[in-house]
């Protein structure tokens, strides 16, 4: 028993919390939604990747602070749904809930590790999108449709996507 | 009190975020159903990104456009040759088409058929998309200051793109046809049979409520029907791609536009919109249904002129009861009582577009 406590408290003590230059924590999540909007005109199939939620994600496992995970990720989908045809508040509810859920979940695990980052946000962002399609259909009554191959391959390709953009974001993060 | 709050902050915190939009969505449907308004939150984000869009594509086109028309001129002199002999395979191809339209006009003439004329319409650059799969909007860099306003249609030259949403002063946001919440109406151009065109979460287009037991093939072309009131008549969409039974009683039926929807650099608003019968000079001379008829009919000699008649008329403003034309033609009348009623559709591919 003493063992396992120890252990857990080791484990603990290894989940580092980062913080962010604030040129870093502004210019990512603008550049993103920026990116997000500009690359599908240059390379269709580039709309399948979901930037700001990759941030979103980033962001909120490193700093483990469940406030600033849910600011963050309310502004960046507000943001986000200003620029689409949608009312304001679909995308910035479904972040806001992932940006709350990843900080969480940024304090129990490893977060670090390749792996774990591909399940992470394959996971976040399969939730993200049955978030958004609850509050279009609930919500706003809008007649979009679910389609399982669809977002399946798109979590596949955000998760690959996650864990090189995470490890080029690592770089810029320091231990608070 | 304070340990409960303190306990928890964080859920109180998503709870009250959440609330808030919840509630700030809540009166954007009350508003939106009302009124076609603008957030200005919206109009924030676009009025920030769309400049900086707009910078990179139009420097981005001007180094493209320097490469390309200045320096990188391999192969032309061939491509010159063959365009020639492609202009000229075309010509004999016009000559032929040419009388084809011109015994259509005439057939339109004599039905009294009302066309709608694209009359003006803008060019504009696409600079933004709206960034995900589940809303295809597209960025262009002309707004009202240009006279683009909402619900014009948007068109490539290879066919239809969409229909503005929103409107800025110099920026635009298009819907694109293959969103899921738009719709076109839609005419399968050999068997006539109309639905209505949406897109698909993946980015396809589909016709929709066409009845399973009619007949559609496979490489059917589709044109604008007219019925939305935003794309005129006889625009092409695409061919029909797939038809097959679906899970109640419509067929499903997957077109392919003809317009490149994923590599669209430049797009046409369609600005103005007329709508018109044909003139004379545009039937090619002044051709009357009673011209064509009396060719078929046999004459009746002509009356003598009655200028008995003619004064009743004028002085007593009554009809005469046997009003017998001054200078009639021999069937003069006869167009009105013969013609047959009017068709419910004509042929999408002879709407001109001007």
């Amino acid at each position: 028993m003493s063992e396992l406590v120890a252990g857990q408290s080791r484990f603990r003590e290894q989940i580092e919390v980062y913080s962010f230059s604030w040129p870093v924590a502004v210019l990512a999540p603008l550049l993103a939604i920026f990116l997000q909007a500009f690359i599908p005109i240059k390379i269709h199939f580039f709309d399948v990747f979901d930037l700001p939620l990759l941030v979103t994600i980033y962001f909120a496992m490193s700093r483990r602070n469940p406030i600033t995970g849910l600011l963050q990720g309310s502004i960046i989908g507000l943001v986000q749904d200003s620029l689409t045809r949608d009312m304001i508040g679909m995308y910035g509810i479904s972040k806001t809930l992932v940006g709350f859920a990843a900080s969480q979940l940024g304090g129990k695990i490893d977060s670090d590790n390749p792996g774990s980052r591909f399940l992470i946000v394959l996971t976040f962002y399969l939730g993200h999108q049955a978030v958004y399609f609850a509050v279009a259909r609930g919500l706003v009554r809008q007649p979009i449709d679910w389609h399982w191959a669809h977002e399946l391959l798109g979590a596949v390709a955000n998760a690959l996507l996650a864990v090189i953009l995470f490890a080029v974001l690592d770089r810029f993060r320091q231990r608070a | 009190m304070e340990s409960f709050l303190s306990r928890h902050k964080n859920l109180i915190a998503l709870a009250l975020v959440l609330a808030g939009q919840i509630v700030g969505l809540a009166i954007q449907v009350k508003v939106s159903s009302a009124q076609g308004g603008m957030s200005l939150m919206r109009l924030w984000s676009i009025s920030t990104i769309t400049p900086v869009e707009k910078l990179l594509v139009h420097s981005q086109r001007g180094v493209f456009d320097g490469w390309s028309n200045y320096f990188y001129l391999r192969g032309v002199r061939r491509e010159n040759r063959e365009l020639r002999a492609q202009i000229e395979e075309m010509r004999l191809q016009q000559v032929r088409l040419q009388q084809d339209a011109l015994q259509a006009r005439r057939l339109q003439a004599l039905f009294d058929f009302k066309e709608q004329f694209i009359s003006q319409s803008l060019p504009a650059q696409v600079i933004g998309s709206g960034g995900t799969d589940q809303s295809r909007i597209l960025y262009i860099d002309k707004g009202s200051n240009d006279g683009v306003k909402v619900d014009m249609a948007v068109i490539a030259p290879e066919g239809i793109v969409g229909k503005i949403l929103r409107v800025l002063p110099s920026t635009s946001q298009a819907l694109m046809i293959n969103d899921q919440l738009s719709g076109v109406g839609a005419t399968l151009e050999k068997t006539r049979l109309q639905g209505i065109l949406a897109g698909t979460p993946n980015g396809t287009l589909i016709i929709k409520y066409i009845m399973k037991d009619e007949k559609v093939e496979p490489g059917e072309s589709v044109a604008t029907s007219g019925g939305d009131r935003i794309f005129p008549k006889g625009l092409t969409i695409g061919k029909v791609a797939e038809s097959s039974g679906g899970k109640d009683m419509f067929l499903n039926i997957r077109v392919t536009p003809a317009a490149n929807l994923s590599k669209l650099e430049e797009v046409l608003v369609v600005t103005k919109v007329v709508e018109r019968q044909r003139t004379a000079e545009e039937t090619n001379g002044p051709v009357k249904a009673s011209d064509i008829l009396s060719e078929r009919l046999p004459s009746v000699p002509q009356k003598p002129v009655e200028p008995n008649a003619k004064t009743d008329v004028t002085t007593n403003g009554a009809k005469p009861a046997n009003p017998a034309p001054v200078e009639a033609t021999p069937h003069a009348n006869a167009p009105k009582a013969a013609a047959p009623a009017k068709p419910k559709a004509a042929p999408a591919d002879e709407a001109p577009h001007q």
